[in-house]
């Protein structure tokens, strides 16, 4: 390999971690609720204490069990988002690409607006 | 027959055989589940036939294998969707990979993992916008990781078909 190619391979891997480390700080905290966007709408906001099962418009259903979102239906072919990582109150997000739904972790402050959403969904 | 007739349809069969190879890796893909949770994190087994047509050929020989690969196996296995996602993904990394090729003077290794990377940025860009929802940039550095380690395999993988193959 030549000196150029190793230099541009590890400024990508010095960009991602930099990426990486940034997201770290700025997400750092403590999740309580999810928020589902579809079609970048916001569509409700859940608590994470609460064990629900959610339907999502007519196309996927996510469950929230002991703290961890799982999406567990979706009627793409592909079922991605069921298979992705479970957010947890360490935060993180599911994604499913052909309904274009995202679900998101949300931090502690918001949890006030999130059990008032919970109440008015129920 | 005038020689460069001779070539054109050794060039056409060639073209058609790389093709088959190419669908026939998605196929194998898709049979592999992806890592760590992640959406969008595959080897590119493809791109290794489209790799080697770029460097054997032009972009545009290799454009149309990778284009004729995208919809076959996105009609096969995939949906409107996938298919969307591929080619933004393709579209980006060949035209990073042919300018690499004419100008950054890097060998097979450089440029591919130059295609790895921008197949996932092109991919990644393509579902925010689609979603409309800017959170997806968190798998930005998996996803850049993941584009030069995988790059760097098919890059290894290339070079030594490219050593033994003579077309």
């Amino acid at each position: 390999m030549k000196k150029k190619e190793l230099i541009f391979i590890i400024a990508i891997l010095l960009i991602a971690f930099a990426l990486w480390g940034g997201m770290f700080l700025m997400q750092n905290g403590n999740y309580a609720s999810i928020r589902i966007t579809i079609d970048g709408e916001e569509y409700g906001t859940y608590s994470l204490a609460e064990d629900q099962v959610i339907s999502i418009g007519n196309t996927n259903v996510c469950e929230i069990k002991d703290g961890k979102v799982n999406m567990i239906e979706a009627d793409c072919p592909d079922h991605l988002c069921m298979k992705q990582k479970a957010i947890t109150d360490a935060g993180g997000t599911i994604v499913c690409l052909p309904n274009k739904v995202v679900i998101e972790g949300e931090k502690a402050a918001h949890s006030k607006d999130s059990s008032a959403d919970f109440d008015a969904a129920t | 027959m005038r020689p460069h007739k001779i070539m054109n349809q050794k060039k056409i069969a060639y073209l058609g055989l790389f093709a088959a190879v190419a669908i026939i890796f998605g196929y194998v893909e898709s049979l592999i589940p992806f890592f760590a949770g992640i959406p969008g994190i595959k080897l590119g087994l493809a791109n290794l036939a489209v790799l080697f047509i770029l460097e054997k050929y032009t972009w545009k020989e290799a454009s149309v294998v990778s284009i004729v690969r995208i919809f076959v196996i996105g009609f096969l296995f995939g949906n409107l969707f996938s298919i969307l996602y591929s080619l933004a993904g393709a579209a980006l990394s060949l035209t990073v990979m042919t300018i690499m090729k004419k100008k950054s003077g890097f060998s097979i290794l450089g440029i591919s993992v130059a295609g790895g990377v921008s197949h996932n940025v092109g991919q990644l860009i393509v579902a925010a916008i689609i979603v409309e929802n800017t959170s997806l940039l968190y798998y930005a550095p998996a996803l850049l990781i993941s584009g030069v380690v995988t790059g760097l395999i098919i890059g290894m993988l290339t070079r030594e078909v490219l050593r033994r193959i003579r077309l």
